[in-house]
Formats: structure tokens, C-alpha cells, sequence
């Protein structure tokens, strides 16, 4: 325990020098970063606050999203020793409201009305239910998930603990930390993680 | 008249094949669609009504000097319009700085017209209601450069510092989605939902992201600039809003046209 307290630290600590390193450093990258906290203005609900780079995104722009692995293993735990599963110990929800959330790309845009629930923006990356037919491929195709890998209750830990925190898994994904960062909270996970694997859910027709 | 006729035709049956659009086979088929009158449509494409319209305000004496733009250097030398666009961004010796296109314009109309930076910055992109002059500028310099290469100067002085940079806001992951632009726009053959997504780090996919643009677009009648892109990508990555004509965009607009260097640039464009 102790022992893995003492590397988080010495990992944290490198982290922060490498950064410090950058900041100093004559090269485009330090001065993309400056440019960039000049050049935006806060409007709507996004702050120029977003423009600072936490520690995994840090990482993962310097290393160009291939981090040395044991520093991608170390981070991706810190990440994943922050996801809140359901204190009732419940992950299926309800896949008719995983539907409609999956399909919202609304959300943290400037020109988003504030108070107005995030959605999921599933169907921009992803293929889901096999009806859908506008769907994106950024990410890999979901369609008949819960029929290939079961609905058992690790799977559906899994898969929520995937939706609340991508990086938890692969450090520089690029999907969206979802439940990490407060865009869906609990009951939108639950109910996504039902449009995954509930056997009625039309992604497992 | 009859190209008129055309055009609106070409909107009606496009409309159709869109709004009829409910499944992917018919989103495909309204995609397919869509090119076919795409082609019809650059024949016909309103952006030359901008074209003129640009051309007009840049050969008349306007603002608190009461100056043309004919004066004003893309580059080329004073006056010189042809083969500008794509010769941009480049390095300006008068300013000292890399400035895209319609950075520049805007220059010439505040240095030489004597127009005021915060006032064109009011309303820098079009919305339905009103299509700021820069825009229509843009679209006429850019027009006179139809069917022309990009040939970026990239051994003037700062230009490849600021390709350099431009590659390194691209790569810049931030926000609460943790979104850089190479996130979407980093590889091959990926779509949001049936948007096709071009690959900014390759020439062609490059090309792709600069070609038809300033374009018109259909949704909403709207003429609109890179530079306009370029903000509503950073609306979408969850960033907030860069500042018009700013460093940040000079550099990013001059990465994706270095990329795009040798293509073949078909002039303003028509949009969906």
C-alpha cells in the first residue's frame, strides 16, 4: 500500500515537472499554449476555466495519446479509483430512456441553453440500436453487445464503469469521461447500461 | 432566368430528398442525392452573388477615408487579387506576422478605409439577417482564385513556426469532453453519425477541410468563411470561443492549407 502511495506520488510529481518542463520550453507546443489562453473568451456556459489541461490530458497531448505504459497503468488506475458505482448496487436501468439518451448529442456547447440535461451523444460515435441507421464511427459498433457478452452483473459494472470513465480502461481514448466529469449522473448511466445489455433492449434484437 | 430556374429546382428537389430522409438508406440516398445536385449547384451556386457583391465593395471608395481596396496587398503586390487565396496564410513584412485571408482583408479595410477592428468584430459571421462585408470579400478574393493550387509560401520567415503551432492546437486536448480537433479529425474514414469527418493530418483530408470554403450554406442561406469553421469546431469540441482573426486561428488555418499544398482549390463552395 505503501508502496503503491509513494510511486501515485512520484508519478504525480513527474507529471508536474514534465509540465513545468513544457511551459519553459522554446518549442510550438509551449507556445500553442499560450497562444490558446489568449485567443478564447468565455461565452455561454464555457469558461476560458476549460482551456487548462488536467493531468491526463496533459499526458496524453505531450505523448501524442501513446503514454510510456506503466505511467498510462498508474493514471488509469487513479482514474478508475474515482468512478462511484450505484451505492444500491444496482446497474441496469431503463433502455427506453437509455434510447433517447444515447440519442442527445446536447450538452456544454456555448450555444446550449443552460439547465438543459446533457445527452449521451452515443449514436455521433457509435452504432446501437440496428434501426438507427445515422450513426458514427468513431467508436466501435455496440449493436447486439448485451447478446455477445451476457448481462451478468460484472458485465454491467464493467460497462458502467466504461460510460462514467473511458480513461479507466485506455488512458487517451477518446471518448468523453461521462460520469467523471458530471455530464450524466447515475440514473443516465443506469439506464444506458439497460440499452447495452437488457436482453428487451432493441440493441439486442 | 434560366439558371434561376435551375437553382431553385436543384433547392426544391435537394429539400425533398432530405426532409424525406428518415432511415440511413435514405439518408444515403439524400447523400447521394445531394452530389448529384452539388454538381448542379456549382454551376448555380449563390456564392457568386457574394462573389459580386465582394467585388463591388472592394472596387468602391468606402469607409472613414474613403478609400478602395485596390491599394490593399494580399501578397502579390498592391491590387493583385488573382491567385491570392491560395497563396494564404502567408507572411506580411508591413506587419510583421502570418495572416490568413480574411485576417488580412480585414487589415486592409481598417489600415486603409479606416474602418474600426471592434466594429467588424461585432458581427464577424453571417446569420440569417445580415452577411457582414468581410465575408463577401473574402468570397470575391477567394472566387479569383478558382480553379488554382494551394502553394503555401512556407520559406517565408515565421511561416513554419506557425504550421508548428497550428499542429500543436490540433493536438490540444482540453475541455470537459476532453476534445482536441485531431480527436475527430486525426484519422481515416470516420463519420459523426453520417457526417463524414476529414483526416486534417493527411494532404487529402486536408484539402478536403479547406476546399469549398468560403461556402454557402444551404441550412439556413448562409454564406460563411474557414475562419467561421474554425470557431464552430472549437463551439463543438466544448471549447469557448475563440477570439475572430486571432493567432490561435491563423495558425490552425495555416496548418490544414500547408497540408492541402498541390490541391486543386474549386473555389467558393456550396454546403448542406
Amino acid at each position: 500500500m505503501e508502496i503503491r502511495k509513494a510511486s501515485l506520488i512520484c508519478t504525480l510529481i513527474c507529471t508536474q515537472l514534465s509540465l513545468a518542463a513544457a511551459a519553459w520550453a522554446d518549442d510550438p507546443r509551449a507556445k500553442a499554449i499560450s497562444m490558446i489562453k489568449a485567443d478564447f473568451s468565455a461565452q455561454g456556459s464555457a469558461g476560458v476555466d476549460r482551456l487548462e489541461q488536467d493531468g491526463l490530458q496533459a499526458v496524453c497531448t505531450r505523448s501524442g495519446n501513446k503514454p510510456p505504459p506503466a505511467i498510462a497503468r498508474r493514471l488509469e488506475q487513479d482514474q478508475q479509483a474515482g468512478i462511484r458505482y450505484p451505492a444500491d448496487g444496482k446497474f441496469l436501468g431503463d433502455w427506453r430512456s437509455g434510447e433517447k439518451i444515447a440519442q442527445s448529442g446536447s450538452g456544454y456547447t456555448w450555444t446550449d441553453p443552460p439547465g438543459v440535461p446533457a445527452g449521451g451523444n452515443c449514436y455521433n460515435c457509435h452504432r446501437l440500436a440496428p434501426q438507427e441507421l445515422s450513426f458514427g464511427s468513431l467508436g466501435p459498433a455496440l449493436t447486439g453487445y448485451g447478446k455477445t457478452f451476457g448481462n451478468t452483473t460484472e458485465v454491467q459494472k464493467y460497462v458502467y464503469g466504461k460510460i462514467y470513465n473511458a480513461k479507466a480502461s485506455h488512458l487517451c481514448s477518446i471518448m468523453p469521461r461521462f460520469g467523471h466529469v458530471g455530464a450524466l449522473n447515475e440514473q443516465q448511466i443506469k439506464d444506458l447500461v439497460a440499452l447495452l445489455l437488457d436482453p428487451a433492449s432493441p440493441v439486442n434484437q | 432566368m434560366k439558371r434561376t430556374v435551375l437553382f431553385c429546382a436543384a433547392i426544391i428537389l435537394a429539400a425533398i430528398a432530405l426532409a424525406t430522409s428518415s432511415t440511413a438508406g435514405a439518408k444515403d440516398a439524400a447523400t447521394a442525392e445531394f452530389e448529384k445536385f452539388r454538381d448542379v449547384l456549382e454551376e448555380d451556386n449563390p456564392a457568386e452573388l457574394f462573389e459580386m457583391k465582394g467585388e463591388e465593395l472592394w472596387k468602391t471608395k468606402r469607409g472613414p477615408k474613403q478609400v478602395s481596396l485596390e491599394q490593399c496587398d494580399l501578397g502579390l503586390g498592391p491590387g493583385v487579387v488573382r491567385g491570392a487565396y491560395v497563396a494564404m496564410p502567408r507572411y506580411f513584412a508591413d506587419v510583421g506576422r502570418v495572416m490568413d485571408a480574411e485576417r488580412r482583408i480585414v487589415h486592409c479595410m481598417v489600415s486603409l478605409q479606416g474602418f474600426k477592428p471592434e466594429e467588424i468584430a461585432r458581427q464577424p459571421f453571417s446569420n440569417a439577417s445580415q452577411t457582414p462585408e468581410q465575408t463577401a470579400l473574402v468570397t470575391y478574393v477567394a472566387g479569383q482564385s478558382r480553379n488554382m493550387k494551394f502553394a503555401i509560401p512556407m520559406n517565408q520567415p515565421g511561416m513554419r513556426e506557425t504550421y508548428e503551432i497550428g499542429k500543436a492546437v490540433a493536438a490540444y486536448r482540453a475541455g470537459p469532453y476532453d476534445f482536441s480537433c485531431s480527436s475527430c479529425h486525426g484519422d481515416d474514414g470516420k463519420r459523426i453519425r453520417m457526417q463524414e469527418l476529414a483526416n486534417i493530418s493527411s494532404p487529402e483530408g486536408a484539402a478536403k477541410s479547406v476546399q469549398g470554403w468560403p461556402g454557402y450554406r444551404m441550412t439556413g442561406g448562409v454564406m460563411l468563411t474557414l475562419q467561421w469553421r474554425m470557431n464552430d469546431c472549437f463551439r463543438q469540441q466544448r471549447f469557448p470561443a475563440p477570439n475572430y482573426l486571432s493567432d490561435t486561428i491563423t495558425a490552425l488555418i495555416t496548418y490544414l492549407s500547408a497540408n492541402a499544398e498541390g490541391s486543386l482549390y474549386k473555389g467558393p463552395g456550396i454546403k448542406r
